[in-house]
């Protein structure tokens, strides 16, 4: 069974229609790319995987998003739940503005571990996770946001694994870094997917032939081309596809 | 002419910015020097008069004498009870109206209400109060009631400046929060309101400052003309500031200048102090959380 499988998906926001149809399949602990030109629908489309879209007054959603067999926008799903097991990292690092020990504990405390020790030790495995604890593991009551960028990235991304996710959608997350920063991040997402499966949307072409094992090509909301990276990016079945890789697109 | 006047023009522009400059300049310290000028003179016709006996004791002798001590504490007990109303109420109003309410005909009418409510001038307040408190309800001229009628003047400026701060907290915030799958209620309360709080601490303190000073809204609410005593309970009436200066300065002949503007800088002094209170809370509270 697909981790994630969205049915017929189309979503408006007020009469402007931003998905079409879409079935997209992901993969259990596999990083599946997003590509596209710029407005084809990709953020678009990773945020119905966690309903931020809920959140944007006069959107309306059709179809079925499945995640382990279950449809999301059922009426039985708790919001709660679901971003807990859906995680989200945004495009720009978004820490909040709270020690670093706090960021990471965020998640945990609110939902309802309040034992110092455990927190401690919470906060200790997701800082590793992330290979930030050989840096800051004297300087956790420092300000969040006195990190470089790179450092504020993978602290939101330990904030996240700290509420132990298991699906991570990213959302352009190196598109605030520079290039060494950039590669660091990539090289996380491969430790990451031994346990989670991830969507990431990049408009770096070469960032998702390197990180991803499923790509998605979409334009003008809808997803054109699905498959294997590796064929999505040599021998892509449609021409609009080769176009937008070949750069004669966006 | 018209070929002879350009160059002239172009060199003036300098002109013109010092002449701009100059007129700014003027204008905004003309905006400060009437605040100089009050203080200067309370100051200098008030400062004799206080002292710690005039601070803290009773009136005497048709308050002709003695200390101004319950008009002091009755403005405290005031004050306090009107945070005590107003605080809580204005702040779940404001969160209501941005984080909850759809928007729609009803919630523009609100916030058009809140808005004209801001201007209604305050001798209005106290005549409802009145009307409402004080006769209908049966409270009385007592403290909740006139408290109670500060509270409601002073919502608009609370709920008003809570609106604007909780707004002005970044979408990013909120939405990290929420993709952690926290609460959209624990949101607010975790993040939100904690960046909220130099801004609604400023709306907190305008509005006391306004509610400390107000005299109409007290008239026939709350302020006894003259109560040697501190009250007994919140529904006794008790003296206050703003009001004891205008019964000083009107109502009763042969008082030392001295003893009402003394009166005048204590009211103003607190206010002052209040205020100040308010900025150096709100810049410890910037200076940890910069964004
Ligand atoms: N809140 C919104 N209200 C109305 N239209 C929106 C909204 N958000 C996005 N859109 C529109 O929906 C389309 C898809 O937007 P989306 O942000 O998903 O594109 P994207 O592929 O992520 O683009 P980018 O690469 O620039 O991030 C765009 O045409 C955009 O203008
Ligand atoms: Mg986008």
């Amino acid at each position: 069974m697909n981790k994630i499988e969205t049915k017929n998906l189309s979503l408006f926001y007020g009469t402007f229609q931003a998905l079409i149809d879409v079935n997209l399949s992901v993969e259990e602990k596999m990083i599946t790319a997003l590509i596209g030109p710029s407005g084809c629908g990709k953020s678009t489309l990773l945020r119905t995987l966690n309903r931020m879209n809920d959140l944007i007054d006069g959107v309306r959603i059709t179809g079925e998003v499945l995640i382990d067999g279950e449809n999301i926008y059922g009426k039985e799903t708790d919001l709660v739940l679901l971003r807990k097991k859906v995680g989200m990292v945004f495009q720009r690092p978004n820490p909040f503005p709270l020690s670093i020990f706090d960021n990471v504990a965020y998640g945990p405390r609110t939902h309802g571990s309040k034992n110092k020790a455990e927190l401690e030790d919470i906060v200790e495995k997701a800082l590793k996770h992330v290979e930030l604890w050989e840096v800051l593991k004297d300087k956790l009551d420092h300000f969040a946001l006195n990190l470089s960028l790179e450092q504020q990235q993978r602290l939101c991304i330990a904030r996240l694994v700290a509420v132990t996710p298991d699906i991570v959608l990213m959302d352009e997350p190196c598109s605030a870094l520079d290039p060494v920063a950039t590669q660091r991040i990539e090289e996380l997402m491969f430790e990451l997917k031994k346990n989670y499966t991830i969507v990431i949307v990049t408009h770096n072409m070469q960032q998702a032939a390197r990180v991803s094992q499923r790509t998605g090509f979409m334009l003008l909301g809808k997803l054109v081309e699905y498959g294997e990276t590796r064929q999505v990016f040599t021998t892509p079945r449609e021409k609009k596809t080769e176009e937008y890789i070949t750069g004669r697109y966006g | 002419m018209k070929i002879r006047a350009k160059p002239h023009f172009s060199v003036s522009t300098q002109t013109q910015q010092k002449i701009a400059f100059t007129l700014l300049g003027i204008a905004s310290s003309l905006v400060v020097v009437p605040v100089i000028v009050i203080f200067a003179i309370l100051i200098q016709k008030g400062w004799p008069a206080i002292n710690w006996q005039f601070l803290t004791t009773m009136p005497r002798m048709g308050m002709r004498a003695g200390g101004i001590f319950p008009a002091i504490m009755g403005t405290l007990y005031l004050v306090g009870g009107t945070i005590v109303v107003a605080l809580p109420l204005g702040v779940l109003a404001a969160i209501y109206l941005v984080e909850y309410a759809r928007r729609n005909f009803l919630t523009r009418m609100i916030e058009v209400a809140i808005v004209n409510l801001a201007g209604v001038p305050s001798v209005v307040y106290g005549l409802f109060g009145m009307g409402l408190f004080v006769i209908y309800l049966k409270m009385g001229v007592s403290i909740v009631a006139g408290a109670l009628t500060l509270a409601i003047m002073i919502l608009p400026v609370i709920i008003t400046s809570t609106k604007e701060a909780l707004q002005s907290v970044p979408r990013s915030f909120r939405e990290a929060s929420l993709a952690l799958g926290v609460s959209k209620w624990q949101t607010i309360r975790y993040v939100v309101l904690p960046n909220a709080l130099p801004g609604i601490l400023t709306g907190t303190i305008l509005g006391i400052s306004r509610a400390a000073g107000e005299t109409a809204p007290i008239l026939f609410t709350v302020a006894a003309f003259y109560l040697p005593r501190l009250p007994k309970s919140i529904f006794d009436q008790c003296m206050a500031l703003p009001y004891h200066l205008y019964v000083l300065s009107t109502q009763v002949p042969n008082v030392k200048p001295a003893l009402q503007y003394g009166t005048a800088l204590v009211l103003v002094g607190m206010v002052f102090l209040l205020n100040l209170v308010a900025i150096l809370v709100r810049s410890h509270i910037r200076s940890r959380k910069q964004w």
